[in-house]
């Protein structure tokens, strides 16, 4: 079974002005998406996941980012459009799901009307069958009484509801991608996991692509196909989510394994990776990024200019200082997480 | 005697509403809970949001006033306390607080946040007050020379040791810790977690730590005490809680942690619809016709439920 790719990002770069001068946050991304597929992008805060997931939406300010490479939909560059193009798409073939479900709804219009506004854009359909679609939509993401929620504002729903709600308006035009930004961090764990079922299903009838960002592996691989690890801009591991847990290479990742406290084993420290992440002004441009973090690591096991290399199929790593990598001595044992 | 005994706790929040803003009924955030805490443990409060956890924690250090109901320090009855007594007891209970952005005040100088305290319950001199900061600032594992930088000169992981350099500054017995890591991303989140057990040998603490991540809590806590809508459903060790849930709530709860282990999504996934199907068909088992639950009731010597 050949999977048809719905996005191809290559050699992605996303770069900020701050006083006048240019820095990647995205340093040179490829990553496809194929339809019916949930990639997973994991990684440190500030690594650059919303900025990536930003500029398929093309939602970043002009006047301050700089976007290079290409970012094909279904084939078609998305970088050159113009906004009233990139309005066609949006919306309509991609839907977005934001981590904090009260600011991507308006709080002064009723929920109902704000998910047939979604639909105002991109069809042509009667107010009476908006409305009907919109109730239809409603049960879709599980609302147990559409009617009476058709006239309810934001903030009478409990944030699971309005996560719903935000979901029921990405899906309305029925999308062939979405973009979901931590669409549960905010939430509790019982709802978080109704949220990730309803996801799940919804991906699985429409065959949708997904890419799913968030910090919680646990969330990664319940969800995921795909995994992918950013480290400042960079990915530096690509895998299938099997793959990934019961096989991870990069110091990165397996240094991210170790660090959860999980409720399946307990153990009496936790991994803790050293150093801070640098800002985007101070971050290495050349060599390892990751190298500052794994000092004890000799500098003869990085690459000078490090690549991300297909090591088996299918699972990519960037640079060689996986090879020989160890953890210090005071930390726990390599040992794969979460496979008992 | 236990450390710290709370015991059957209220605290209601006024509804005003009307003409006369007057009160038209009450929030019931915290609905006759008892718990106790014995020296050097380190107990678990976890449910979800609005369940009143950070109400508990709160009312414990006397930023709000319980409604009804006992908490027991070391046997005296902090609820009945003066004003004038209870600071002589503000000092033995200490609090670590979600956001390590915003509990630190941006304009002054760490030297000035982690000496706050001490300058409101001792008369140190400025070098002395200088020597114990650092002190404590070398415990947290920053550098002496920390004490001169601002908050926004440090990373989160750090800022939220600064905040429990502040805590410590005043030899506490208790701290609570209310959400302490949410925060935080996970590499920072082991670092403070790690370091949380450190001191706590080290300084012989007790803690309250407050939490919805059961992962964090099954990594921190001795006792866990699960808590629904203002009360308790459930309540016993780690293990108890983790290995044999008794509660329906419970069981949800843990069901709904997501699996660490690709290869079990399958199975994962059947056994929340399982649980959400028990949870449905046996509902008036465990709550009664106003949807609230039933008082604890010890099935073992240390594990309790919220059954009829
Ligand atoms: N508009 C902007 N102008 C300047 N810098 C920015 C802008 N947006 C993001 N950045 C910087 O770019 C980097 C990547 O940010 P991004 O928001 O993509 O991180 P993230 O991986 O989504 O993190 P988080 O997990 O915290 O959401 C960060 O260093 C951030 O400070
Ligand atoms: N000052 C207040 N006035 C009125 N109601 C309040 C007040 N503070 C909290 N509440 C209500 O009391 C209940 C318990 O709140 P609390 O903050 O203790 O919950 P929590 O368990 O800490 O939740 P979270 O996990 O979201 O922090 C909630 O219903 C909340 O809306
Ligand atoms: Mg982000
Ligand atoms: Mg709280």
């Amino acid at each position: 079974m050949s999977k048809q790719p719905i996005l191809q990002i290559e050699n992605l770069r996303v770069s900020f002005r701050i006083h006048d001068e240019y820095y990647a946050a995205v340093d040179g991304v490829s990553l496809t998406v194929n339809e019916n597929e949930v990639v997973a992008i994991v990684g440190e805060s500030g690594c650059g996941k919303s900025a990536l997931a930003l500029s398929i939406m093309g939602l970043h300010p002009l006047e301050r980012t700089k976007l290079e490479g290409t970012i094909a939909f279904k084939g078609k560059n998305l970088l050159p459009l113009s906004v009233p193009q990139l309005n066609q798409i949006r919306g309509k073939d991609i839907g977005m799901i934001f981590q904090d479900p009260l600011t991507a709804l308006n709080p002064l219009m009723s929920v109902g009307r704000q998910i047939e506004e979604s639909m105002d854009y991109h069809t042509k359909l009667s107010s009476s069958a908006k409305r009907q679609r919109t109730l239809e939509l409603l049960k879709r993401v599980g609302i147990p009484n559409p009617e009476k929620t058709y006239d309810r504002y934001p903030h009478e729903l409990s944030g699971g509801m309005r996560q719903r709600i935000v979901i029921a308006i990405a899906i309305a035009c029925e999308p062939s991608l979405i973009i979901a930004d931590e669409p549960t961090t905010a939430l509790d764990v019982t709802i978080q996991a109704q949220i990730m079922g309803l996801l799940k299903e919804l991906q699985q009838q429409m065959k949708t692509g997904i890419i799913l960002i968030t910090h919680d592996l646990g969330v990664v691989a319940e969800m995921a196909d795909r995994v992918a690890v950013m480290y400042a801009g960079e990915i530096v591991e690509l895998a299938d989510v099997n793959t990934l847990f019961s096989r991870p290479l990069h110091p990165y990742t397996r240094s991210l394994l170790h660090s959860i406290p999980s409720v399946q084993t307990r153990k009496e420290k936790l991994h803790v990776i050293q150093g801070i992440v640098p800002s985007l002004q101070k971050l290495p441009r050349t060599g390892c990024r990751f190298k500052s973090r794994i000092s004890w690591i000799d500098e003869s096991e990085h690459e000078k200019n490090p690549i991300l290399r297909e090591v088996a199929p299918g699972h990519w790593v960037r640079c060689t200082c996986y090879k020989n990598f160890y953890f210090p001595q005071d930390n726990i044992g390599d040992m794969n997480y979460g496979i008992s | 005697m236990a450390f710290l005994k709370v015991n059957h706790l209220k605290v209601y929040y006024p509804v005003r509403g009307g003409f006369f803003r007057r009160v038209i009924d009450y929030v019931r955030a915290v609905d006759d809970v008892s718990f106790e805490l014995e020296q050097g443990e380190t107990y678990g409060l976890v449910g979800e949001s609005g369940c009143g956890k950070t109400t508990t924690g709160r009312t414990i250090i006397g930023l709000i006033k319980a409604t009804a109901g006992e908490i027991l320090l070391e046997g005296k009855d902090l609820t009945k306390l003066s004003r004038r007594e209870f600071y002589h007891y503000r000092k033995d209970i200490q609090m670590i607080f979600q956001d390590p952005y915003s509990s630190l005040n941006p304009r002054k100088r760490v030297l000035d946040i982690i000496a706050e305290p001490l300058r409101n319950f001792e008369k140190l001199s400025p070098q002395e007050e200088k020597r114990k900061v650092q002190y404590f600032v070398e415990k947290v594992g920053l550098h002496p020379e920390s004490i001169y930088k601002y908050p926004h000169e440090f990373s989160g992981g750090q800022r939220q040791r600064i905040g429990i350099a502040r805590a410590l500054t005043l030899n506490p017995k208790l701290i609570i810790a209310d959400e302490p890591v949410s925060a935080l991303d996970v590499s920072v989140q082991a670092q403070v977690l790690n370091f949380m057990k450190e001191i706590q040998k080290e300084f012989q603490l007790t803690y309250l730590f407050i939490s919805h991540d059961l992962g964090i809590i099954r990594h921190m806590c001795d006792r866990i005490g699960i808590m629904y809508r203002g009360q308790f459903v459930e309540e016993g060790t780690s293990e108890e809680i983790f290995h044999d849930p008794q509660h329906i709530y419970t069981k949800r709860l843990i069901s709904a942690i997501p699996n660490p282990n690709p290869q079990h999504r399958q199975e994962q996934v059947k056994l929340r619809q399982e649980i959400d199907k028990e949870y449905h068909n046996s509902y008036h088992q465990y709550f009664d016709a106003e949807g609230r639950v039933y008082p604890l009731k010890r099935i073992s010597e240390t594990h309790s439920v919220a059954i009829p």
